[in-house]
């Protein structure tokens, strides 16, 4: 019987099987950031012990940075602690470290890609749930808790039980204004926040493949909203244009070594999955969610479900989302109020992202009832989109680029949207409070969410496609 | 380096019958800044448990003086979402030594077996049984063996078998931690980085 390409992978990097119990994996690329790491090097401290392979293993702040004055001292104390902490530890045990204002700081999962540190056939973790995102290009990437970053740290290596196979095939062509951002939602909304729990997902089909590597990483960032482990897409060649020249890619002989074994990540045609889902493309629209969790989405011109189509065991769940989102079951989407529109995160915080927002909204203006918040996933897309024009684009039409980091997506730093306000995010949570204590958000696609922010109300981009 | 043991436990539990909880509701970001283990459980479920003046809000269970004890039980999917240990943490810290549920999120579950915190998997029946006990009478008890793999509701005396991996069994209910195992086998590590060719 032949190998899935989760098989192939994650077989090849097993150092030993504990009998009844998990697997021991090697990790080629752990990436650190300051939020989920300062108690792992302390634990480092306390056993008396140093990193094991700090060439393995690069850091950069994200979580906590502001998005304005990135040259000034953080204000917020304690974020100010944590990214300087990073600092020193990473220093201590000689990781590679992009801080603040280095020309590669970003969002951690933007920048492992960018750099080329990201390539086919990788074992990658992070102490964050988005590190799903790397297996848009043949990775097993899946994020990881913070005694399991000490265990990386300590070891290279991690105790992981195998999950299962799945593989959710969307074939077809996708309409006008549908994107990677809304494949995912669409497929959350059909199998739930945790549908795919216990599961590592491999997307496949024509829908798929025709995307580019970065609608790739949107794909794939999402797989965690299902609860998989992680999702990944066989690496082809898209995915070795897009690695070739990067910093930090093979070169040379290596590259072409490498390059052999990477045309051979793929799951062979008589391999097994323990579950098969599948979806036509044309089936999807322009999607947004209405309520606390992803799964919680529908097509744009859809409405909420009524309270009877909801199973009998949710509703209580369902009812306490409707009342915090201040939403009538049943009731349509479009036309719904929005205060804030947020575009960035590991989700949709790269250059093709933006581009497609300031291409939306080149010559229309902001409404006047919008704040919004642009923020690119790194300083090379900041970089980019300043080289491209982009920040003049969104100027002339009322808009402001900021600066690298998570900001609103989890509001950390002071990207918070206020209580009671609503939200319409590239982001990939909209649990309760997730962008600020009392609000609600709304996650759709860059050009929802710029529909969003010319219109100030919940309008379905293709009115101006 | 030691993590708590957990062998028995009997005890009342807080019953949270809320499905999805996600772990930005059993601790929100803005407390992740600590660079320690420390102290999260002073904000578990912060924005459940106290309004926005800080004021604990009447109706949420950890604020019912009627509902005490060791064991969470929650809805099913209990700690989607972000990976942050800092949720077993909090539910650590606050005094809970296992989580009933019908269903948990995967990391979440990791990261509560690595920190001597049980997550015992019940059936959704089981579930809703401790459910409709605990709302007759808060001081029903439960008693977790895991050595037997076992959950009783000592009301009824209903009881059910949980799943948990032999290996992750025997570091429970001895305290063992996986990082001495994986320093233990540095040398199997180097040997299979030495045989790597990609």
């Amino acid at each position: 019987m032949g190998k899935t390409l989760f098989d192939k992978v994650w077989d090849s990097h097993v150092v030993s099987q504990i009998e009844g119990g998990p697997s021991v994996l090697y990790i080629d690329r752990h990436l650190v950031h300051e939020v989920t790491s300062p108690q792992a090097f302390a634990g480092l401290d306390r056993r008396g012990i140093s990193v094991f392979r700090p060439q393995n293993t690069v850091a950069t702040p994200d979580h906590n940075v502001p998005t304005v004055n990135q040259d000034l001292t953080i204000q917020d104390k304690l974020s100010r602690m944590q990214v300087e902490k990073l600092k020193e530890n990473t220093k201590k045990h000689g990781i590679n470290h992009y801080g603040l204002n280095h020309p590669y700081q970003g969002i951690v999962h933007v920048i492992g890609p960018e750099l080329g540190l990201t390539q086919p056939g990788m074992t990658i973790v992070c102490g964050d749930s988005h590190t799903s995102t790397h297996g848009a290009f043949g990775c097993v990437a899946f994020g990881i808790g913070t005694s399991e970053v000490e265990m990386v740290l300590a070891t290279q290596c991690i105790l992981q039980p195998k999950p299962k196979r799945m593989r959710i095939t969307v074939d077809g062509k996708l309409k006008k204004g549908v994107g990677a951002k809304d494949i995912i939602l669409y497929i959350i909304s059909k199998i739930s926040a945790s549908g795919a729990t216990g599961y590592f997902v491999e997307y496949a089909g024509s829908a798929i493949r025709n995307l580019s590597m970065e609608g790739r990483m949107t794909i794939c960032n999402m797989s965690i909203e299902m609860g998989a482990r992680g999702g990944h897409i066989a690496p082809d060649a898209t995915t070795f244009e897009y690695i070739k020249g990067r910093e930090f890619a093979p070169k040379g002989d290596e590259w072409e070594k490498k390059l052999a074994y990477w045309k051979n990540l793929f799951t062979d045609d008589d391999a097994v999955f323990d579950l098969e889902l599948n979806y036509d493309a044309a089936d999807i629209e322009p999607m947004i969610t209405y309520g606390t969790n992803p799964g919680m989405g529908v097509g744009i011109t859809g409405s909420i479900p009524k309270l009877d189509e909801i199973e009998e065991s949710t509703k209580a769940s369902f009812m306490k989302s409707m009342k915090y989102m201040d939403f009538e079951a049943g009731s349509n989407i479009l036309g719904k109020t929005v205060d804030y529109v947020f575009v960035g995160s590991c989700t949709n915080g790269r250059i093709e992202d933006l581009r497609a927002f300031a291409k939306f909204v080149e010559g229309k203006k902001k409404a006047d009832n919008i704040v919004a918040w642009i923020v690119p996933g790194s300083r090379q897309v900041e970089a980019q989109a300043k080289a491209e024009g982009l920040d003049k684009v969104l100027e002339a039409a009322g808009f402001v680029l900021r600066q690298p980091g998570c900001s609103a997506c989890l509001a950390m730093n002071d990207d918070k949207i206020p209580e009671g306000n609503y939200a319409v995010s590239t982001s990939n949570r909209n649990f309760e409070g997730r962008q600020g204590p009392g609000a609600r958000t709304m996650l759709a696609s860059p050009i929802t969410a710029a529909a969003a922010a010319i219109t100030g109300k919940v309008t379905d981009p293709r009115e101006f496609l | 380096m030691a993590i708590d043991k957990f062998v028995t436990l009997k005890t009342t539990c807080v019953p949270l019958p809320v499905e999805n909880v996600d772990t930005d509701q059993i601790i929100p970001a803005r407390f992740l800044k600590a660079t320690t283990r420390d102290g999260f459980g002073e904000n578990l479920f912060r924005d459940w448990r106290y309004d926005k003046s800080d004021k604990p809000v009447k109706e949420f269970v950890l604020n019912n003086p009627a509902y005490s004890g060791k064991v969470l039980a929650a809805g099913k999917n209990f700690g989607s979402g972000s990976s942050r240990e800092h949720a077993a943490w909090a539910i650590h810290d606050y005094g809970f030594k296992a989580v009933v549920s019908s269903f948990f999120a995967d990391i979440f579950k990791n990261n509560a077996l690595n920190n001597g915190l049980l997550p015992v998997q019940v059936s959704p029946e089981f579930l809703a049984k401790i459910f409709k006990e605990i709302d007759k009478n808060p001081e029903t008890e439960v008693e977790i063996n895991l050595e037997m793999q076992k959950i009783t509701l000592l009301s009824t005396g209903e009881s059910e078998n949980f799943e948990i991996s032999p290996y992750k069994k025997k570091c429970l209910l001895n305290g063992y931690d996986d990082i001495d195992y994986l320093l233990s086998i540095k040398d199997k590590i180097e040997a299979f980085e030495a045989g790597k060719s990609i």
